[in-house]
């Protein structure tokens, strides 16, 4: 079965022979996997995707991948749960929560990306493969580069502090600290992609790396038997996941995998500190102006996102919406998600549940539609965000007495 | 020769100014701009420059001195 089709450029539509390369070079438009869906039809089937693994790679026919996964062979099929207590809480009938926090193998969905693109790296016989990233990207590409014997080489601006990286230093790349400002490091990390001939997953690899993220999206719709939610809340950083998620509902659709016609409208979640695709959502334009993120949700921190016009354009098309979350707010969030849910998310989940709060508040998500909440991360990995909130409640001596008295103490502060 | 491939945003307030002509001008730099969208009041180029090495890092610093967002193609490439 002949399944891809190259690449396509998203502006002009000119094609291109499967290549490890990004850009179109008549319009400079960012290039995408095409796929021949023909001759997927009647061959990828409900019951040929449930016989595959508990994994990302049960999607294997509709991921960019000639052969079968080099790395991550678990990666994926994360929980599908419904909410009931935050739903309660929400006022809500029916939530769901996608919980890419415990994706295997470094706890976010960038895992899914990262697998698909070393995936690809081995298919085109790079031995060494790259990313500029001071978060969960630089952690995922440094354990599938270990996994798959690839060399990797992990660029960070050199101001980044050391907890955030021992995440990434622990599988062995090799970790370049990059002195300059923001701009100045990341146009040569774009220079150093174009000059060496390695597999930069975000740059170069982009079209298949990118692809990854409709494995969140199958999924989503497969563990809830195959019907479209009335809602997803997607967190929005590069613009990419929303995107995909609402190319993978399509792409079923086309496959005429799903129960009922799609009637998911797609919300996008960004912090007001880093909000640029939201404000777009909410002036109703399609300009995107870049912003200097400053926020508390340092992984959704892209100031001039790629992928910013076609996640606006998700949103639009679904008839969906985009809010914003305060700083404050993501940590209400957080800790509403944990207190209820009993999850543990990092600041991209708690703008996600503060996203969703606000538009039900607000009258955009009805309270009796389904709704799922995308958890994309975990948040043992930045614990710093909630240090200053969270205190003991008693510091006792190792006695029972002074146990008791305590907690005749915290009983009478709380009733 | 030396070449890149730039992404300029242009903030409200250089729209009606001729930085492009500038930069060809002043720098010696060949431009071949291959998409844009500029209106009135916000306008971005993709575009790529063709000039020697000193030449384009000059060019590169007196656009984001005038106030230019210079970005790569990809834009963020640094990923959190
Ligand atoms: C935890 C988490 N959630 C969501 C996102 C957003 O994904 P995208 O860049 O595809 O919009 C990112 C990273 O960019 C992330 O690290
Ligand atoms: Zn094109």
């Amino acid at each position: 079965m002949e399944k891809l089709n190259g690449l396509r450029c998203r502006e002009c539509g000119r094609h291109y022979p499967a290549a490890p390369v990004h850009v179109c070079e008549f319009c400079f438009g960012p290039l995408e996997v095409d796929y021949h869906y023909d001759a997927l039809k009647g061959v990828v089937t409900r019951e040929s995707i449930a016989a595959g693994p508990p994994s990302m790679w049960r999607y294997r026919d509709l991921l960019p991948i000639e052969g079968d996964a080099a790395v991550g062979h678990h990666v994926g099929f994360t929980p599908l749960i419904r909410a009931k207590n935050l739903a309660d809480e929400l006022g809500c009938r029916e939530v769901w929560v996608k919980n890419d926090s415990v994706c295997h193998p470094t706890w976010s969905f960038k895992d899914r990306v990262v697998a698909v693109a070393v995936t690809k790296a081995l298919e085109f016989g790079f031995d060494t493969v790259a990313c500029a990233s001071t978060g969960n990207l630089a952690n995922s590409v440094a354990a599938h580069a270990a996994e798959g014997r690839l060399k990797s080489y992990i660029f960070i601006p050199a101001d980044l502090e050391q907890g955030k990286i021992l995440g990434t230093l622990v599988y062995s790349p090799t970790l370049v600290a990059v002195h300059g400002t923001y701009d100045e490091v990341n146009r040569l990390c774009s220079e150093i992609a174009d000059k060496y001939r390695w597999a930069f997953v975000n740059v170069n690899f982009r079209p298949y790396y990118s692809e990854g993220s409709k494995s969140y999206g199958f999924e989503i719709i497969e563990q809830l038997g195959w019907r479209t939610p009335g809602h997803i809340v997607v967190p929005c950083a590069g613009g990419s996941l929303i995107t995909k998620i609402w190319k993978a509902i399509k792409e079923l659709k086309t496959l005429g995998l799903l129960e009922g016609p799609v009637r998911t409208k797609m919300h996008a979640a960004q912090a007001l500190g880093c909000g640029p695709i939201v404000t777009m959502i909410k002036n109703d334009t399609d300009v995107l102006v870049p912003v200097r993120p400053n926020t508390i949700a340092k992984s959704l921190a892209i100031g001039n996102p790629a992928d910013g016009y076609y996640a606006y354009k998700t949103t639009k098309e679904s008839g969906g919406s985009g809010e914003h979350a305060t700083d404050e707010e993501i940590i209400e969030g957080m800790l509403l998600l944990a207190r209820t849910e009993g999850i543990f998310t990092e600041t991209a989940g708690g703008v996600t549940v503060a996203a969703a709060k606000k538009l039900i508040e607000r009258g955009v998500i009805p309270r009796d539609e389904s709704i799922v909440i995308c958890v994309t991360g975990n948040g043992l990995k930045t614990p710093d965000a909630l240090q200053d909130r969270l205190q003991t409640h008693a510091k006792i001596k190792p006695s029972l007495s002074a146990f008791d008295r305590a907690l005749a103490e915290l009983k009478s502060q709380t009733s | 020769m030396a070449r890149t491939r730039v992404r300029l945003t242009f903030p409200t307030a250089l729209i009606q100014e001729p930085i492009v002509y500038r930069l060809v001008k002043d720098f010696d730099i060949v431009i071949n701009i291959r998409r844009a969208d500029v209106t009135a009041d916000h306008g971005w180029m993709a575009l790529e420059l063709e000039g020697d090495e000193g030449a384009l890092e000059r060019g590169v610093k007196w656009l984001r001195d005038r106030g230019v967002q210079v970005d790569p193609l990809e834009r963020d490439v640094i990923v959190p």
